[in-house]
């Protein structure tokens, strides 16, 4: 068992491309003037000769980085995921995705719980945005551990990447042994029979604590834990509608085009059963502490509970 | 330049700009103005300036080539055919479903290609990136980018500029096919995104102002281009948009249209003559 850290997944993504750096010596970084707050510093004082600081302007960045994609380097555009996935989207979807270029863009300071810095940082679209570029892997990864597997798996595919950053610190529970990551491929959490709460990102951690809860009142919650957005676990979602007959998402985004719709398209289609979302409510975020915002806006484990109870009454 | 090369790289231009009329007016659309503007430049690359062999077009020590300004590709897809990249007669199904040749430049689909561009901007952007890559792994190779004088309107293209200049790209040309107009209008009146040469210095290029339909010109502006260090190299070339078809020459709504049926037998009448003038020469 690895032992317990409390980290913010940004700090994870820096560490793990510093490490990254050792082996694979086609792996070059960007990023634009954020290099201390998406930590892609770990990488740059390591390896300063195959870091570029493109300065503000990400959507220069990412053609940047897919020039360098032709020339097989396989680079880390770093950037807040307001900047790199909603600015530059269109660099993203035109020479990043439609070439399909082996390029990884990491969006950090992704949802409301960026905090103080309010509403135009506070990005909720990201996932859904990149969610709709054919081809592109979406990734959201939960935890320190989950984030250095998730930075080396998508290292070792060829194409392009989305990697969804966080800058709170949350505590690790992916560190069993048997932890296994596997892009495409959701991890169920807990297995349980009565309804099934599925997360992604920093709200697993907040779902791990609801379900934990909700078993003290004997209720019988599966928790999965999807940190792969694009290309989606069909089977495990389907399995999960079919065996608990209820399930509630949770993510950290807007509940428009994120994890909850992408859950709800399967489940309509291959076996229709009640999908309650947790998210932003199709809103803007405002400035505050993150933990306050998180529970202000329901992102929150005692939240998550009382949707469950909720669902289970009707 | 010698007479004889001279004459080659003014046949080379020509059959370009009849490849760039056959393909808009067999996919009934497309861009032929800037195509014939910037024909000229297109023949002196792949048939002079560029270390490039058709039979190898992903050879990493290959010169490399961006066309930012994407809708041009009909002229593009001719000096590539006529290059060897690929059949002429691929030409006539551009635009056509499940034809190779789509109405943008695709890296995937069609060899000799080396970034999908056709978002004004963005070309060049990449041509950077590629560019850096050659300086990281020591590679000697060039990397040369078209871009629209219309498209400098687009922030990236300065974005990108800025970056060359600051990275000191000075394996990176650009090259501005400086036509003067864009669909609205002249760009004088739309954009106005003149005085290129001082905004390009002012970004840390090397410049050079020269007649884009003149091959002495064109080449002495690449020998130049060569021989700068630590700076990248924007060559402004004057063009007439239409260059060669002559109801085409500096008409804006020729930007993007297709020839009819008898606009086309006209247009490939003057180039015919003017091929087999130059030839008889």
């Amino acid at each position: 068992m690895a032992e317990m850290v409390k980290k913010a997944t940004r700090e994870s993504y820096g560490l793990a491309l510093a490490e990254l750096g050792e082996t694979n010596p086609d792996v070059v970084v960007l990023d634009a003037d954020l290099a201390s707050a998406t930590k892609s510093f770990f990488f740059r004082d390591k390896f300063p000769d195959r870091f570029v600081d493109c300065g503000i302007a990400e959507c220069n960045m990412i053609g940047v980085a897919a020039g360098l994609a032709t020339c097989g380097k396989i680079p880390f555009a770093s950037s807040f995921a307001m900047f790199a996935a909603g600015r530059a989207f269109e660099q993203v979807r035109n020479s990043v995705g439609y070439p399909h270029l082996n390029v990884k863009i990491a969006g950090s300071h992704a949802g409301i719980s960026v905090g103080e810095d309010g509403a135009t940082h506070q990005c909720l679209e990201d996932l859904a945005l990149m969610r709709t570029i054919p081809g592109m892997v979406v990734l959201n990864p939960a935890d320190h551990y989950e984030m250095q597997a998730a930075v080396k798996a998508a290292a070792e595919y060829v194409g392009p990447v989305y990697i969804r950053l966080g800058r709170l610190a949350v505590e690790s529970f992916n560190n069993s042994d048997d932890y296994h990551f596997e892009i495409g491929r959701g991890i169920t959490l807990r297995d349980g029979r009565d309804i099934t709460v599925i997360a992604t990102g920093l709200m697993v951690s907040r779902a791990v604590e609801a379900v934990r809860e909700l078993e003290k009142e004997g209720i019988d919650a599966r928790l999965i834990n999807l940190h792969t957005l694009k290309p989606l676990d069909r089977e495990i979602i389907v399995r999960a509608a079919r065996e608990t007959g209820k399930i509630v998402t949770v993510e950290e985004h807007n509940v428009i085009g994120g994890l909850g719709d992408a859950v709800c398209s399967v489940v309509c289609s291959e076996c229709p059963v009640p999908v309650v979302k947790i998210g932003v409510n199709d809103q803007f975020g405002h400035s505050g502490p993150a933990a306050a915002l998180l529970e202000q806006y329901g992102l929150c484990a005692s939240h998550i509970e009382e949707v469950v109870r909720r669902v289970l009454k009707k | 330049m010698k007479q004889n090369e001279k004459k080659a790289l003014q046949i080379a231009a020509c059959k370009i700009r009849m490849g760039a009329i056959e393909g808009v007016y067999h996919a009934k659309s497309g861009h032929p103005g800037g195509s014939l503007s910037a024909a000229d430049i297109f023949a002196y690359l792949y048939f002079k300036e560029m270390n490039i062999d058709p039979k190898r077009p992903k050879d990493e020590n290959r010169d490399r080539f961006v066309l930012s300004k994407g809708h041009t590709c009909p002229g593009l897809y001719a000096a590539l055919a006529l290059k060897g990249y690929f059949p002429w007669d691929e030409l006539k199904k551009l635009r056509h479903i499940g034809a190779m040749l789509q109405g943008h430049p695709d890296m995937k689909g069609t060899p000799g290609i080396d970034m999908s561009t056709g978002s004004l901007g963005q070309g060049v952007a990449a041509a950077g990136g590629m560019a850096l890559a050659g300086k990281m792994d020591g590679k000697n190779y060039r990397v040369y980018s078209v871009l629209g004088d219309g498209e400098t309107e687009e922030g990236e293209v300065w974005e990108a500029a800025m970056f060359a200049g600051h990275h000191k790209l000075d394996n990176l040309c650009l090259i501005i096919d400086d036509n003067g107009l864009q669909i609205d209008g002249p760009t004088a009146e739309i954009g106005g995104p003149e005085p290129l040469d001082q905004k390009y210095r002012a970004f840390g290029f090397d410049v050079q102002k020269i007649d884009g339909h003149d091959f002495d010109a064109i080449e002495a502006a690449f020998n130049h281009a060569k021989t700068v260090k630590g700076k990248p190299s924007a060559i402004i070339a004057r063009t007439v948009k239409g260059r060669g078809v002559s109801y085409m020459e500096n008409q804006v709504g020729w930007h993007g249209k297709a020839p009819n049926d008898e606009q086309y037998r006209v247009a490939m009448r003057e180039l015919k003559k003017t091929l087999s003038e130059l030839e008889a020469e």
